[in-house]
């Protein structure tokens, strides 16, 4: 039943922001309320996966596995720090605008939000695959949202190009059901799914898998399919960015993630090494394209293709160490991410710049913003004692411990680069001397609620693990193996 | 109860692939708008006769859902809302620009076809033999198809290439996947439906805002520039 009230919120809340709200505040405040029901929801089904219910919304199409919750709660995490900050951020006075393009914001938001929440939800693969596809569509107009003749190109070329990647894993997805029927599958369901695994035809799969990659890939923005990627984050307001770097690290990836099990079956070892080559090609050619970037938005954009690499690689060394590498990774990318881009959203408001060249000082402007855009800055480039240095080091851990020394070695050296490109960029940003005199206008209450709550967890988790979420990443893990 | 004889249904099923090849080329080929919207519409039809024609073969009622699913959204709903939305741009006389010459691009195409069918090879020996021509057309049509949206300049030409891509994709996928369950389809249906709202307003919004739709001039957001 929650895993359906899950589902409905953010629609309703999405049909309530059409209805003629005077006041310019309701739209935003509804959109916090259904983000908090919708992580508490997602708490309770952890909660519930955790001391070994099943939980199962309708029969063979809605239901929720220990990999699927981890999923929720990241995205209703993000969901509600996000609602949050964009009502400080849209309406600041920067940005304020008619009521009716705030109720509009609000509704593609919640949509683009129940798009997110239905990708681990759907049981059936099929709709899965449309999930992902419509959280492409729901968050077109969300990139545009400025309308700037930049913007629009930005949204343009996301929409084409991701939709482009759509097709693809569309012909892959009907692949792995044809593989699936021919193994005597009854249903396009998950469990049917690892079920039927062992009698799959090889060369469907492996083909099926090439679509998926391609497809899904370019979603999820892996080189060489992300030019669309540093435009679209250069332009999207930044919670926006926060749910979109989650989609990329969640959403996308997700089909090929959950058809890790399958890759044991002979015939389908070769796929590892796939995922391990186009991960690292993508950890590789961010890294080293973050030192010549000139906007911070495009640097963390840079950072998110980074972070998919890292996914894919652990997805390829396989086995149940990577796998718990692996879906902490995707965690602690999200809380981590999100709060960055916070951090910039702040600092954009702040300043009124996109160019890093733009921004000296920060930590003198607004001391909140500086700190958290430096903890951010560290925390997402593996610096300790932050969340994505353990995920990361588990990564790397696992790597060896599967004895794929090259990999884990050139991984090791690209995320050094990337921390160095990082913290080289905001080095600049946050010390110094001030361009701009102390702007006198203080950040919005909402914009230091969201990032304080996002540096919670970011911070904690760094530390240490608290058990019960360490027992939900490690059932995770294990509904990952054979 | 006797197999009834589906030689002849099969027979005009692969005329109907080939049909469905030959007409996505003629995306390429094409330097109007509007021709290549009744190019999808063609193509819509095509794919709805092989759904039905298939659906004869394996005697499946799914497929016949499919076909008229397919008339619907994507023979009269679609093209009557880019009529309603995008009326002038689509009957715009001008010729679109092509990046490369269309000569040199047909022939990328026909490459791109036998790429195709030498990747679909293996698999296709694992289908139906008389159906299988779908496999390798559809997987053509969805290479060729983002190739042409590569070489396009224009939002709706774009658009267009983006519609036959799918459409290509679903081709392979009657042949592969006959009993997909109605809801994933209707759902593929209302995606199609949204992909064209969504992208459709967006051409307009750009148009309004830029005051051309050649998508492909738009080079604001180069690297480094910023």
């Amino acid at each position: 039943m929650e895993l359906i009230a899950l589902l409905i919120i953010p629609l309703v809340a999405s049909a309530a922001e059409l209805l003629p709200w005077k006041s310019a505040q309701a739209p935003g405040r509804m959109t916090v309320i259904a983000g908090i029901v919708q992580f508490t929801l997602a708490a309770w089904v952890g909660s519930a996966v955790l001391r070994g219910h099943a939980v199962v919304g309708v029969g063979s199409w809605v239901s929720c596995n220990a990999f699927d919750a981890v999923m929720l709660l990241t995205i209703t995490f993000v969901g509600l720090t996000s609602a949050i900050f964009s009502t400080g951020y849209i309406g600041s006075p920067a940005y304020r605008g008619p009521v009716l393009k705030v109720r509009r914001y609000y509704t593609r938001f919640n949509l683009f939000l129940l798009s997110m929440i239905a990708v681990p939800l759907f049981s059936h693969i099929a709709l899965v695959w449309i999930a992902v596809e419509l959280s492409t569509l729901a968050s077109v107009f969300l990139v545009a949202f400025d309308e700037t003749p930049e913007a629009l190109e930005a949204a343009w070329k996301y929409a084409i190009l991701t939709s482009i990647g759509a097709s693809f894993a569309l012909l892959g997805v009907l692949m792995l059901y044809w593989a699936m029927r021919t193994a005597g599958a009854v249903d396009f369901t998950w469990t049917e799914l690892y079920r039927v695994s062992a009698q799959m035809p090889a060369p469907v799969v492996r083909t099926a898998f090439v679509f998926l990659i391609v497809g899904f890939g370019t979603k999820a923005g892996l080189v060489p399919l992300h030019t669309w990627l540093p435009d679209a984050y250069s332009q999207a307001p930044s919670p926006v960015l926060a749910l979109l770097s989650v989609v990329e690290t969640c959403s996308a990836p997700y089909v090929i993630i959950k058809l890790l099990p399958l890759l044991s079956t002979p015939g389908l070892e070769p796929i590892h090494t796939w995922l391990i080559v186009f991960g690292l090609i993508s950890v590789g050619t961010a890294a080293i394209l973050m030192f010549q970037v000139k906007e911070y938005k495009r640097l963390f954009a840079y950072s998110t293709i980074e972070h998919v690499g890292i996914i894919f690689v652990a997805a390829g060394f396989g086995g149940t160490l990577a796998s718990y590498g692996l879906t902490f990774q995707i965690l602690s990318h999200a809380l981590t991410k999100s709060m960055c881009f916070f951090a910039t959203g702040s600092a954009l408001l702040l300043t009124q710049t996109k160019d890093i060249a733009g921004i000296r000082g920060l930590s003198k402007v607004s001391p909140i913003a500086g700190g958290v855009l430096l903890a951010g800055g560290l925390a997402i480039s593996g610096a300790p004692p932050f969340v994505v240095f353990l995920s990361e080091l588990g990564i790397i851990k696992a790597g060896i411990s599967s004895e794929q020394y090259v990999a884990a070695g050139l991984l090791v050296i690209f995320v050094v680069l990337a921390f160095a490109a990082i913290m080289r960029h905001l080095n600049r940003m946050v010390f110094g001397v001030p361009i701009a005199p102390a702007s006198t206008t203080p950040l919005p209450r909402s914009l230091t609620i969201a990032l304080a709550l996002s540096l919670v967890p970011v911070a904690i988790f760094g530390l240490f693990v608290p058990n019960p979420l360490f027992d939900l990443l490690r059932l995770a893990a294990l509904s990952l193996g054979k | 109860m006797p197999i009834p004889d589906t030689t002849f249904a099969q027979h005009l099923n692969l005329l109907c692939a080939g049909l469905f090849l030959l007409v996505t080329l003629g995306l390429i080929a094409t330097r109007q708008v509007l021709a290549s919207v009744r190019i999808f519409i063609l193509q819509s039809c095509l794919l709805a006769i092989s759904a039905l024609l298939i659906g004869l073969v394996y005697g499946s009622p799914h497929l016949f859902a499919v076909a008229a699913i397919t008339v619907v959204t994507k023979v009269f709903l679609i093209p009557l809302f880019l009529r309603r939305r995008l009326g002038p741009d689509m009957h715009a006389r001008r010729e679109v620009d092509i990046s490369v010459g269309i000569p040199t691009a047909l022939l990328v195409a026909l490459g791109l076809t036998g790429f195709a069918y030498f990747v679909m090879h293996p698999l296709v020996q694992a289908t139906t033999a008389d159906i299988s021509a779908n496999m390798p057309v559809g997987t053509a049509v969805l290479i060729v198809g983002s190739y042409a949206i590569l070489v396009r300049r224009e939002a709706l030409p774009q658009l267009m290439g983006l519609l036959a891509m799918e459409n290509g994709a679903f081709l392979a996928g009657i042949s592969i996947a006959p009993d997909l369950p109605l809801i994933a389809e209707l759902a593929a249906a209302f995606d199609v439906i949204i992909i064209v709202v969504v992208l459709g307003l967006l051409t307009k919004k750009i148009h309004e805002r830029i005051g051309h739709t050649t998508v492909g001039e738009l080079d604001d957001l180069k690297e480094g520039e910023a």
